[in-house]
């Protein structure tokens, strides 16, 4: 099966147009030494075909899959109401090109307007801008921004942020020779402040902070703030844009660059992606900032009107001198983002996140009064929770799978001293059987 | 509906609602609901200095009025699905919807990225890249870039791994000047200085000067081919040796990939390293700005620095490989755009070899066909035959008519038809440039439309001008202030 819609005799007349004898001529400018005889590849397929192909691997899916999952760690199993689907599902949504002309495209820069706005207000920020690939590349280029903004040549990064942002981020500076210095965590597994205060000086371009951090712990942004604020340093945050209904969000503490995954926000999990980086920062540092951005304006009538705006910035036009090479993004998804705050609303918001708070904590209760399992940090968390146990993590999640449950990440791939923990991550989407179910397994294992 | 469509002046073939949609919160009233929740088992008390205060202004709005509000905003767009879009560059073929259903599973949507019931997804990782191997004769692929740009971050940072492991002392990119604004944005990011290097009248570059620009310092050329002019680089080998003859690698920006899709290979022609659009010739939809997905490719020199991590096969078994000492590090935060190579996948299979030849064949065919029908009335500044797409010129029209490329692209707003790409990337080159790029999926019937609507908007710049200067007239806003939104940047909503 192809999408070409031409029959032979369509073929044969526009042929004679051209004026060439044959298909195989308008391939002459290609050395002929160049031309492949075949392609190894197997033949095509009907759709129906296609389907039943797809069909074979949804049944393997089904059958490796656990019946109950408490995955978390940088995505998230949430609810997606109906209307997030519907909405981005339209043709005119999705098979839309950039809006590089405003005239036929005020489908979507309004709707990436909405999405700035939006999380602008989630985040208590000044400005967004109309999205990154992910949170880890976000990351990445807000701290790049920092050292375009004071020319440091080192930055503060916790030791408790997910290790694959991390890993990203080092990917990212290697072409500007940037030190990293790590910080550790505290018994609460929040950010050690005496570290922060004693590594900061002139030379730091940035203070990161992930919050809540990648052992599920919410990290003292007043106290961090009040110490980066002093500094010159720009004071970076990775949020889940989720929490943010309930948790105050880093805007309020003189936060300079706050990013993040809005995958939480109605995005599937789809296997690691397509998800929506988000970059939230200050009017004062606009100019440096990466990525499109979407703005408001007028048309020649005085009418409103939404354009792509500030682009002396972007590579289109600044070329080596860019403040950054991004140049597709994940709009799409930014919408379907959109549509699903704007469908929840502040009070759907606090709703979600309520229940959130409410079924994780009732999940870390009767996970730790099984014998052999405690608490390892003692911060306040918001949907994910780490726990110590007598068996190390790998047995005890193996031991838990066999039941049919996977019950969260080894934290000892990430961190060896973690060896003995599990990272647990419980959502809305968990109702109390689950939880029982959980608790219940984690009782027969030890 | 606003009365912007009253003062009618064009062909009447626009596409798009005439009306002016508000801004969601605009329609928002306090306490309107749409999604509930059930009640939590209890209230959880956070620290004080951590709990919000004041809530986030969302918009409060009921289900029906979110529903016509944003599908009245997507009947403001442009779109494949409505429209013929000739994007140079951009290969905007039709996305098949088998695709939004395949990624739509519930079993693929839902897939946790690192739950180990991973297996139908890296061997659909796995079979991507045997497509990609064969159809571009590179040895292996990461699928982590999510789109063209960062696919060239990794391949560039690919050749700096290897420069850096041979203990070369590398300083310059090489880039015609005929490049897309990521090649030298990217460089940059990689620590590179760039250089351009020229093209001749004939639109292909100039291997003289590829010879003189060419030094110990450089890393690589970067090169799209056939270029951004739509002519295929016919000494692509010649090129391939001075540059490799120098101790640079040869890195292959793969956006004009649908040209030759299983004629040619860029493995062939020399190419150390290649990133594929799959948003381009794959057809993933381009969602008004992505998601996308850049498919980077290496031969074998550049194998030990691929990102991590990588998918491995031993019998029926797949794996995911993180211990690779050399990578480059991570890219994206777990594997890329997963279910833009899920689509991808779909393609590729119901295509087959045949299919994949037949679109290349079709791609060329419609372009050659428009570049015939256009290439009297709109000169074609490089004389070479094009391949999937042309640049044409406008030159002329304002030279005589004072009427611009982009007067042109506007007015063919009115008549039903997205602009071409006009001035990127060859405007430095090529002046009022125009790069038409119809693809394979569009009809003769069409292309016929199309040719037909650029003849008339000629003809109309030779009699009435202004009504080329003032377009569009019937789209839902019309020529738009873009100096003002820059120098007055309002880049947020706000309640009056």
């Amino acid at each position: 099966m192809n999408y070409t819609p031409h029959t032979d005799d369509d073929v044969a007349k526009m042929l004679k147009t051209v004026g060439v004898e044959s298909v195989d001529a308008l391939f002459d400018p290609i050395p002929k030494g160049l031309k492949l005889s075949s392609l190894d590849l197997p033949p095509g397929l009907t759709e129906m075909e296609a389907m039943a192909l797809l069909n074979d691997l949804v049944a393997e899916l089904r059958q490796d899959a656990p019946a109950l999952s408490f995955l978390g760690g940088g995505a998230y199993d949430h609810f997606s109401p109906s209307v997030v689907d519907a909405v981005i599902s339209r043709g005119e949504f999705f098979t839309a090109y950039t809006p590089y002309q405003p005239e036929v495209s005020q489908g979507t820069l309004r709707a990436i307007f909405e999405f700035q706005t939006m999380i602008s207000e989630l985040t208590g920020m000044e400005v967004t801008n109309a999205s990154m690939y992910d949170g880890s590349s976000a990351l990445a280029e807000a701290v790049l921004m920092a050292v375009r903004i004071n020319q440091g040549t080192k930055v503060l990064i916790p030791r408790s942020l997910h290790p694959f942002y991390r890993k990203v981020v080092e990917t990212y500076v290697r072409g500007i020779d940037l030190e990293i210095v790590e910080i550790p965590w505290t018994e609460a597994g929040t950010m050690d402040l005496a570290a922060v205060k004693a590594n900061l000086d002139d030379d730091t371009a940035a203070v990161v902070v992930q919050n809540p951090n990648f052992l599920g712990v919410l990290e003292p942004l007043d106290e961090l703030g009040e110490i980066v604020g002093a500094s010159k340093a720009m004071f970076v945050a990775a949020v889940n844009p989720l929490s943010l209904g309930v948790v105050r969000p880093p805007g309020d503490f003189g936060a300079d660059m706050v990013v993040g995954d809005g995958q939480p926000l109605g995005i599937p999990l789809s296997y690691g992606g397509p998800y929506v980086g988000f970059f939230s920062t200050r009017e004062t540092h606009i100019r440096k900032m990466p990525g499109r951005i979407t703005g408001q304006t007028t048309d020649v009538d005085g009418k409103r009107g939404f354009v792509l705006t500030l682009k002396t910035r972007e590579q289109d036009i600044r070329r080596e001198r860019a403040t950054s090479n991004i140049c597709t993004n994940q709009t799409l998804c930014a919408t379907a983002a959109t549509v699903y705050m704007a469908a929840l609303g502040p009070e759907g918001l606090r709703e979600v996140c309520e229940l959130n708070l409410a079924n994780s904590r009732d999940a870390l209760e009767a996970v730790t009064s099984v014998d052999g399992v405690t608490q390892a940090f003692s911060g306040a968390t918001f949907n994910e929770f780490v726990v110590r146990t007598v068996r190390p993590a790998a047995d005890v999640l193996a031991s838990l799978r066999e039941k049919g449950i996977g019950g969260g990440i080894d934290l000892g791939r990430f961190y060896p001293e973690l060896s003995d923990c599990v990272l647990t991550c419980v959502t809305e989407t968990k109702r109390q059987t689950d939880i029982d179910c959980l608790a219940a397994a984690w009782g027969e294992i030890l | 509906m606003s009365d912007s469509n009253t003062h009618s002046a064009g062909p009447g073939g626009v596409d798009t609602s005439a009306w002016d949609e508000r801004l969601i919160f605009e329609r928002s009233r306090p306490g309107r609901r749409c999604v509930t929740y059930p009640k939590p088992s209890r209230t959880v008390d956070l620290p004080e200095s951590m709990r919000r205060e004041a809530p986030p202004a969302l918009p409060e709005v009921d289900e029906l009025e979110l529903v016509r509000h944003y599908t009245r905003l997507s009947q403001m767009n442009f779109s494949i699905d409505t429209t013929f879009y000739p994007l140079g560059s951009c290969t905007m073929k039709y996305n098949p919807k088998v695709h939004e259903k395949a990624a739509r599973l519930p079993e693929f949507a839902g897939l946790h990225p690192l739950s180990d019931g991973n297996q139908a997804a890296l061997k659909v990782i796995w079979e991507m890249e045997a497509v990609l191997k064969a159809v571009t004769g590179m040895t292996d692929f990461t699928f982590q870039p999510a789109a063209g740009a960062q696919g060239e971050f990794v391949g560039i940072s690919l050749i700096a791994a290897h420069h850096r492991a041979q203990g070369n002392d590398k300083k310059v990119v090489l880039i015609p000047n005929s490049a897309h604004g990521t090649n030298p944005a990217t460089a940059a990011m990689c620590g590179y200085r760039v250089e351009e290097v020229k093209s001749t009248e004939r639109g292909t570059v100039d291997v003289e000067d590829l010879k003189a620009k060419m030094s110990d310092e450089v890393a690589a050329l970067m090169l799209t081919n056939p270029n951004t002019f739509g002519v295929f680089e016919d000494e692509i080998l010649e090129m391939a040796k001075v540059v490799h003859d120098g101790g640079g690698l040869l890195y292959y920006d793969g956006a004009n990939m649908n040209a030759f899709l299983g004629q040619c290979r860029p493995g062939d022609m020399g190419f150390d390293v290649v990133h594929i659009n799959l948003h381009k010739t794959f057809t993933t939809p381009h969602g008004g700005g992505g998601p996308g997905s850049g498919p980077v490719g290496v031969k074998e020199t550049l194998l030990p620095y691929l990102p991590i991590p990588i998918v491995t096969r031993d019998g029926d078994r797949f794996s995911l490989e993180y211990d690779r000492p050399e990578s480059i590090g991570k890219i994206s935060t777990f594997f890329g755009n997963f279910g833009m190579v899920l689509r991808a996948f779909v393609y590729a299979r119901m295509l087959g070899a045949e299919g994949m030849r037949r679109t290349s064949e079709m791609a060329v065919l419609n372009a050659n066909y428009i570049a015939r029908r256009l290439e009297k009335t709109f000169e074609r500044p490089r004389k070479a035959q094009p391949m999937h797409e042309m640049v044409l010129t406008a030159e002329r029209h304002k030279k005589e008519h004072g009427v611009t490329a982009l007067d042109i692209a506007k007015r063919l707003i009115d008549y039903g038809f997205h602009p071409p790409t006009i001035y990127f990337p060859v405007a430095k080159v090529c002046p009022e440039s125009m790069l038409i790029e119809p693809t394979e999926t569009e009809n003769c019937e069409m292309l016929d439309r199309f040719c037909d609507a650029m003849l008339a908007i000629s003809e109309e710049a030779a009699g009435n001008p202004d009504v080329l200067h003032n377009a569009p007239h019937e789209t839902p806003v019309r020529r738009l202030d873009e100096a003002t939104a820059a120098r007055k940047p309002v880049l947020r909503w706000k309640p009056e």
